[in-house]
């Protein structure tokens, strides 16, 4: 237990696979196109953006199978388009309220349940789903698990604890995947989270994995064995990434200081890779700006999506 | 409909005042600093509420600067700081929770049900449980079916526990300070939408209706056409609805000669009218919650026996469809409750 990824204080950047940088390159243009969208009033209501975050569910989109079930939170469109990158038309009409909308634009940013994924805006509330639903895969037998993201904050429900105490009672297919990103809206993790998430994990007896690095084929190599161990076992596995919120928490409400925002802004994988391997990723940089762009345009022009109340 | 003398296109004075009214987050935002001014042994607890973001909504801002950890940025912990907050009351001391969003003071509801409620008595004398639990609520913001609610409904009939909205005619502070002194628990609802208007004041509502302000700091406002003494109508809605309200009215007077004055109550639950007897020969009772086992038909409940006879037909019940809140800003307004909503209940009440 305990394990942590090396964290080396420079990085050595090693060049993305394509099908990695595809999908971070997507997820970071889909979410700067959003709040660009929001900036010119054509898009209401709120987002959370995870740019800085987007390798996380990158890296571990390999470990999971596509009849895995993801739940997600508030700051989910990560988290959906790597998993169904050629759904991000469904997702951002959901977002724009336009036809083929994944779920009719009822949901919207927070609330989309499409395929095996599923989020709510409600922290705290899907950990007991996540182990209802790992309790009917478990039963299953056939080496399914759960995927549940939750971010540092969230951690002050007290449901995540009854759900962690169940899934490791019953042995649950459960991977806890805890995004670390150092705030909870405006409050940093040191004014709400008492103790550690180590801590926190080894009080259930729940297997806890740390994850420093950024790099997916890195953080794959450090995270397969305890991934395919939640499913052979079945037992319950948190993996603590230690991440950075680039963006404000939804629009324009940082209060962070120049200082922190540019640690934040020091961990970002786009510079890096921008530096390491500057001819493939301006290709790839470009192509996928003007694949969004494009999408975004197809996805204005669509009608308003319809919905039958029931 | 008939028209009574009086000719509200032109009402007598006030003029407009000269000076714009505060706006509702600004007022709220005073009468915080002016309560915890006032009660060194007031606390204040909330997600993000301390400086410099001031809170989901602002309306902390300035509080902790000023009163240091008596305000207290709190973990994502619902259930947590409310049950802390009836502590602190408990405790001799008084409190204020602030829940981010009036939605997940659905995870507060054992604390709020089973402890602050009951303690007040059934230790078997009063315990004094000075806690109100703030709730931004409502619409027509486009954020979705866990951001957008307005579950007053589902907080009334609770033994020992008010329910309360914010208004624009009601003075925030001298209601804060009425529900604590009342050493009671109460949820003070606060329609979200409300916070970028202006307050009400110098009893003008605008060129057509003037208000007279609420007795008590807890009592009802009532809006009103100047020198009108019989209405077609007597709306009834909280604070959160006043704005609608008054445009429905308008319409009704402009376009179909319907005169409606306006009850505006700060507490919801226990609900009475405070010696204001509607004066319309119709009401119609207007809320934001979903329809079904609403707000609108305790008010119903309490009123019939007193109107009975007097009434020309049934009180009128408006409220949000029997539906979830859609994100999407089309769809969200087929669902919720706007100011055509109360002209068509009004009107077709009366067809
Ligand atoms: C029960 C509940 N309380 C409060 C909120 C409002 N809220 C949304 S996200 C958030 C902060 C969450 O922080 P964290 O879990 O660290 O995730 P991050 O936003 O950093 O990704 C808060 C307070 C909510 N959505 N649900």
């Amino acid at each position: 237990m305990n394990a942590m990824v090396a964290a080396e204080a420079v990085p050595r950047v090693a060049p993305p696979a394509d099908d990695d940088l595809d999908r971070l390159l997507l997820i970071r243009h889909f979410e700067s196109a959003l709040l660009r969208l929001f900036g010119e009033g054509l898009i209401s209501g709120t987002t959370h953006t995870c740019l800085g975050q987007e390798y996380v569910p990158v890296a571990l989109e390999p470990l999971l199978r596509p009849d895995d079930h993801t739940l997600s939170n508030h700051r989910g469109h990560g988290h959906f388009l790597a998993r169904h990158p050629g759904e991000a038309g469904g997702l951002l009409a959901e977002i724009m309220g336009r036809e083929g909308a994944l779920c009719h634009g009822v949901g919207g940013s927070q609330h989309v349940y499409h395929r095996t994924f599923l989020s709510t805006g409600v922290q705290g509330e899907s950990l007991p789903v996540a182990a209802g639903i790992a309790l009917r895969l478990r039963a299953a037998g056939d080496g399914r698990l759960v995927c549940v993201y939750i971010g540092d904050g969230t951690l002050g429900e007290g449901s995540v604890y009854e759900a962690l105490n169940m899934a490791a009672l019953w042995d649950l297919p459960l991977l806890v995947v805890v995004e670390n990103n150092g705030i909870a809206q405006s409050t940093p993790t040191a004014r709400q989270l008492a103790g550690t998430v180590a801590g926190r994990a080894a009080a259930f007896g729940v297997p806890y994995r740390r994850v420093e690095s950024t790099d997916p084929a890195e953080i794959r190599a450090a995270l397969a064995a305890p991934v395919a161990a939640v499913r052979e076992t079945p037992f319950p596995l948190i993996v603590e990434f230690i991440t950075h919120r680039l963006g404000p928490h939804s629009k324009g409400d940082d209060t962070r200081g120049p200082e922190e925002l540019a640690a934040a802004r020091a961990h970002d994988w786009y510079g890096r890779y921008a530096e390491a391997i500057p001819e493939r990723f301006a290709a790839a940089d470009a192509l996928w700006r003007r694949r969004v762009a494009d999408l975004v345009a197809e996805v204005s022009a669509r009608p308003l999506a319809r919905w039958e109340a029931s | 409909m008939t028209v009574t003398p009086a000719t509200p296109a032109t009402p007598a004075t006030p003029a407009t005042p000269a000076t714009p009214a505060e706006r509702v987050a600004e007022h709220l935002n005073r009468a915080l600093h002016d309560l915890m001014d006032a009660h060194p042994d007031l606390h204040l607890l909330g997600e993000d509420i301390t400086d410099p973001y001031g809170g989901a909504f602002k309306i902390t801002k300035g509080l902790s600067s000023r009163f240091g950890d008596r305000v207290r940025s709190t973990p994502l912990s619902e259930s947590a700081i409310v049950g802390a907050g009836a502590g602190l009351a408990l405790a001799g001391g008084q409190a204020i929770v602030e829940i981010m969003f009036a939605d997940f003071a659905a995870l507060a509801f054992d604390q709020l049900l089973n402890f602050a409620a009951k303690s007040v008595s059934m230790y078997g004398r009063p315990v004094p449980v000075p806690l109100v639990v703030r709730c931004p609520s409502g619409g027509h913001r486009g954020y979705g079916p866990t951001h957008s609610q307005s579950p007053q409904k589902h907080f009334i009939g609770v033994p020992g526990l008010a329910v309360l909205e914010l208004s624009p005619f009601h003075d925030a502070r001298a209601l804060l300070d009425h529900a604590l002194a009342t050493r009671r628990p109460s949820v003070l609802f606060e329609d979200k939408v409300l916070y970028t208007r202006r307050m009400f004041h110098h009893g003008v509502v605008d060129e057509l209706f003037r208000f007279e302000p609420p007795a008590g700091p807890a009592g009802v406002a009532r809006v009103h056409l100047d020198g009108v003494e019989e209405y077609d109508c007597t709306i009834i809605a909280p604070g959160g609805l006043a704005h609608r309200a008054v445009e429905a009215m308008r319409t009704l007077l402009m376009e179909h000669e319907v005169l409606c004055e306006l009850l505006v109550p700060a507490r919801l639950y226990p609900f009475d009218l405070d010696g204001l007897p509607p004066r319309g020969r119709h009401v119609c009772v207007a809320e934001d919650g979903t329809a079904g086992g609403t707000w609108g038909a305790e008010v119903a409940a309490r009123l019939y026996p007193g109107l009975w006879g007097r009434l020309t037909r049934p009180i009128t019940l408006v409220s949000a469809a029997d539906s979830i809140i859609p994100a999407a800003p089309h769809l969200e307004r087929e669902v919720l409750v706007d100011a055509p909503a109360i002209v068509r209940a009004v009107l077709g009440a009366a067809a």
